[in-house]
């Protein structure tokens, strides 16, 4: 084995001087031990690679990144500048010259938090990363089951197809919230969206887990049974971690969110009444005039019900959402500030404190529910100790860039943006969590600032520094440094004048969901305030074109890199860039942590884990 | 270059946030006035959390900022190697762990006393029991039923009215809150009252109004495509006032369109 890939690196450099044209080993750049030459089929479509079904979640993920942004400017557009029509779409809608209606108002918030959660966030953080780093980071030639990865993916594309299919359906797509709450979700006179909008949204969320069981049970197995000799799971880097424990997640919790939309699917297409009560009048229709979803006799169901088992599932989710996401920020963060991560241990152990109290904490969503209020009790102080680890983390973050050597390049840049923003996000919550609090702000703006900078700042920061960073594992070329950074600093100035300014809504009470909150006295004067976040909001989805440019870009024409272009420790920078099948050039020894930087042991101010010192 | 930026946007974040939250409520982007005799513990409550979570905002905000700024500096020696320090671990979690606790324990009994049922008013006119009016949310209205003269819901006596709620001010009012067809939220924001109406279920809700006048009354769970036009109001008037109103929603239920 070679144990020090980079000879040739400088002994210490700081504002990634290394990225040079034409730099890198001779021979490693795309080399590849894929002797067995493979169809285009079977290498980039039915691929049984880690790799290439890790890039394939990137880009439907990408893709339906987009899908979710236009959907949240036109949201933006109606709360800014309510039943005027918008420019150059009045073909969409016709009838209305271009304005918004109220039923396609719902279907967008509706869809927005859908795509976002299910068919972006998750996929790109777990699907994306977590198939092409977990194999690559614990030394491993593959996944434990290449075939069920493979199938984790394509049991993507019928929820794909579905949930698309949803858009043109009579009565439009799902419009009950991402949240479904039956009746509305259930009756099919309640709203237009539950006319069968709805089916297909359930049938496509049930594909979802299924990918996401098999993804979880694939990552799970890799992490246990395949980490290379030497590489304990305290020597694993925290991205692993991370991933490990939201695989854990998606495996006790999904379970039931899978149940729940099966049973809510059997209540509108065969009258279960599992989430219906009795004796409802939906639209002056008595209960036998209903086409579906509420039987004509007694239904005996419960709504709250399904708000139990949905948030039993979707709390975690939220978890799923920012556990991996604080391990890429932690490897990140270790690598270009050139310094160990400050309190491993804590660091693990806080992330599996946030996964495990993630478990006891869904009430909180029902804290106004007419969920029995003594319950209340137990999930606040639950819910607010979640605060701890969270605080745990950012205070080791904090550790980790102090005493640094930091190289202010776009991916270090994004994960310290993750950071400040995640201490806004983190910090709301306990507002959100204190149940008197949350009587009056439950349901308001405050609530949408909070998870929009835990998910949005935050994840959505996250993986974008993760494309910055493995960009050149995955592609061997390096992103360009300067859109990087314009990408950067508007995407960060934007963000926060679009969702700090959403505490302000919030603690003025306007709900949200709302089509047209000034048609209230007590909302009237906030039109300005929201005006101000819709330009913020548009500017934001405009700069995004600088990421996009620079990701195609840097496909053909970046500069190409070799193995190690970060100077980093964790396995994956010891692989070729990108690696071929197999990944290794051979069977690897893991010496250490990978967080060994700046170590007085070597003259460099790195130490591979695969080094023998 | 990039180092001056990185610094003046991570200080930014702390100046500007504080900002925007000491120069609310000059631009009225701060809540509501409260209406309400629990509103102002509420309000206190939620200030109690932002003071705290401010010191917290501040201190972690101006450090990541300074760090990024200090660390940043190009310099050819290494970065301090350090793994980590148990001290610091400790105090790192003790403290806030102390502080969540005292916030978690801070809010319970204002919870209490207003949702639960041992917090309900017993001793005037309107009890979990016996309350004011049931108030019916459906798709996209807002009705009242005041139980008549006999003071039993449910009966040949009872009153109705839609859109606006008629309650006297200063007096503990307890009503039924009821949906007939999905799920709604009774929000008054000037009360900071909200609990969802929940098909198949009566769920008691109290609130005493300590101001005279008319507030919104506010769907705050989606019901469907009309959930931002399910206004209401919530008339709060004196004692004789609203005796006068019973008297005169009296007359037009059993007037027979005959005056």
């Amino acid at each position: 084995m070679n144990p020090v890939s980079t000879p040739s690196a400088p002994v210490i450099t700081h504002h990634a001087p290394h990225l040079q044209p034409g730099e890198g080993e001779p021979g490693t750049v795309r080399e590849s031990h894929d002797h067995h030459e493979l169809g285009f089929l079977r290498k980039y479509v039915f691929s049984l690679d880690h790799k290439i079904i890790g890039l394939q979640f990137l880009f439907s993920g990408l893709v339906f990144l987009v899908l979710g942004g236009l959907m949240a400017m036109a949201i933006r557009y109606q709360l800014a500048w309510p039943w005027t029509p918008m420019p150059g779409l009045s073909w969409m809608f016709p009838a209305t010259g271009g304005a918004i209606t109220p039923e396609f108002y719902t279907m967008l918030f509706t869809m927005h938090g859908t795509i976002m959660i299910f068919f972006v966030i998750i996929p790109l953080l777990t699907g994306a990363f977590g198939n092409f780093l977990i194999p690559l980071m614990i030394g491993a030639a593959d996944m434990a089951f290449p075939k069920l990865n493979m199938f984790g993916y394509w049991a993507m594309w019928p929820a794909f197809v579905l949930i698309l299919m949803g858009f043109f359906v009579e009565g439009g797509h799902a419009a009950g919230g991402w949240t479904s709450y039956p009746p509305l979700s259930t009756i099919e006179s309640a709203a237009p969206g539950s006319l069968s909008g709805q089916t297909y949204w359930l049938m496509s969320l049930t594909w979802v887990g299924v990918s996401s069981m098999m993804g979880a049970v694939n990552y799970v197995t890799t992490i246990v049974k395949m980490r290379a000799p030497g590489m304990t799971l305290m020597r694993m880097p925290l991205s692993v971690w991370g991933l490990f424990i939201a695989a854990f997640l998606q495996l006790f919790a999904l379970p039931v969110l899978t149940a729940a939309s099966i049973m809510q699917l059997l209540d509108r297409v065969i009258d279960t009444g599992f989430f219906t009560p009795t004796n409802l009048i939906v639209n002056n229709l008595t209960p036998d005039s209903f086409a579906h979803g509420m039987p004509a006799a007694a239904a005996g169901g419960q709504p709250l019900l399904w708000q139990h088992l949905f948030w039993f599932y979707s709390h975690p989710a939220v978890y799923i959402l920012v556990v991996p996401a604080m391990g890429f920020t932690s490897d990140i963060l270790a690598v270009h500030a050139r310094k160990p991560i400050f309190g491993y241990k804590p660091m693990v152990y806080s992330m599996a404190a946030i996964a495990g109290l993630g478990f006891i904490v869904w009430g909180h969503h029902m804290f106004t529910s007419g969920m029995n209020p003594a319950l209340g009790m137990s999930f606040m102080v639950a819910t607010i100790m979640i605060a701890l680890p969270s605080a745990i983390k950012v205070f080791n973050w904090l550790g980790t860039l102090w005493g640094g050597r930091i190289r202010l390049n776009t991916p270090m840049l994004f994960a310290i943006g993750f950071v400040s923003m995640f201490i806004i996000g983190g910090l709301s919550g306990i507002w959100m969590a204190a149940t008197p609090v949350d009587i009056y702000i439950h349901d308001t703006y405050i609530v949408v600032a909070h998870f929009h900078y835990v998910v949005f700042a935050g994840s959505m920061f996250a993986i974008f520094s993760a494309i910055y960073h493995w960009y050149p594992k995955m592609f061997g070329r390096v992103m360009n440094e300067t859109l990087g950074k314009i990408h950067f600093v508007g995407t960060f100035i934007f963000t926060n004048c679009t969702f700090y300014m959403m505490h302000q809504l919030g603690v003025a009470g306007l709900m949200r969901r709302t089509a047209d909150p000034y048609a209230y006295d007590v909302y009237a004067h906030l039109q300005p305030l929201n005006e101000f976040i819709t330009l913020s909001a548009f500017c934001m989805f405009a700069w995004q074109i600088f990421f996009v440019v620079n990701f195609f870009h840097s496909l053909f024409w970046g500069y190409r890199v070799g193995r190690n272009p970060w100077q980093a420790n964790s396995l994956e920078w010891d692989a070729p860039s990108p690696p071929g099948h197999g990944n290794f050039d051979g069977p690897l020894v893991v010496h250490r942590g990978p967080y060994e930087y700046s170590s007085p042991e070597v003259a460099e101010d790195y130490l591979p884990q695969t080094r023998a010192v | 270059m990039m180092r001056l930026i990185a610094f003046l946007l991570l200080i930014a974040v702390p100046i500007l946030g504080v900002y925007t939250f000491v120069n609310a409520q000059e631009h009225n982007w701060w809540f509501p006035p409260a209406y309400s005799t629990f509103a102002p513990d509420i309000d206190w409550l939620f200030n109690f959390i932002m003071y705290m979570v401010a010191f917290t905002f501040i201190v972690t905000e101006v450090a990541l900022a300074w760090f990024v700024w200090q660390y940043s500096a190009k310099r050819n020696d290494k970065g301090v190697f350090t793994h980590g320090s148990h001290k610091l671990e400790m105090i790192w979690t003790a403290i806030p762990a102390v502080a969540l606790l005292v916030i978690a324990f801070t809010q319970m009994e204002t919870f209490a006393k207003i949702k639960f049922a041992s917090g309900f008013p017993t001793d005037g006119p309107y009890t979990r029991e016996k309350p004011i009016a049931e108030v019916w949310a459906s798709q996209f209205d807002w009705r009242f039923r005041y139980p008549g003269d006999d003071g039993v819901l449910g009966t040949v006596d009872d009153l109705e009215s839609s859109f606006e709620f008629v309650v006297p001010v200063g007096v503990n009012v307890v009503f039924h809150l009821r949906a007939r067809d999905v799920i709604h939220s009774w929000f008054v924001p000037e009360f900071r009252l909200k609990q969802d109406a929940l098909p198949g279920h009566t769920i008691p809700v109290w609130f005493q109004a300590t101001k005279e006048g008319s507030y919104d009354l506010v769907c705050a769970e989606l019901c469907g495509w009309g959930h931002y036009k399910m206004a209401g109001r919530v008339r709060v008037v004196s004692a004789q006032e609203f005796d006068a109103y019973m008297a005169e929603l009296k007359a037009k239920w059993f007037s027979n369109g005959k005056e």
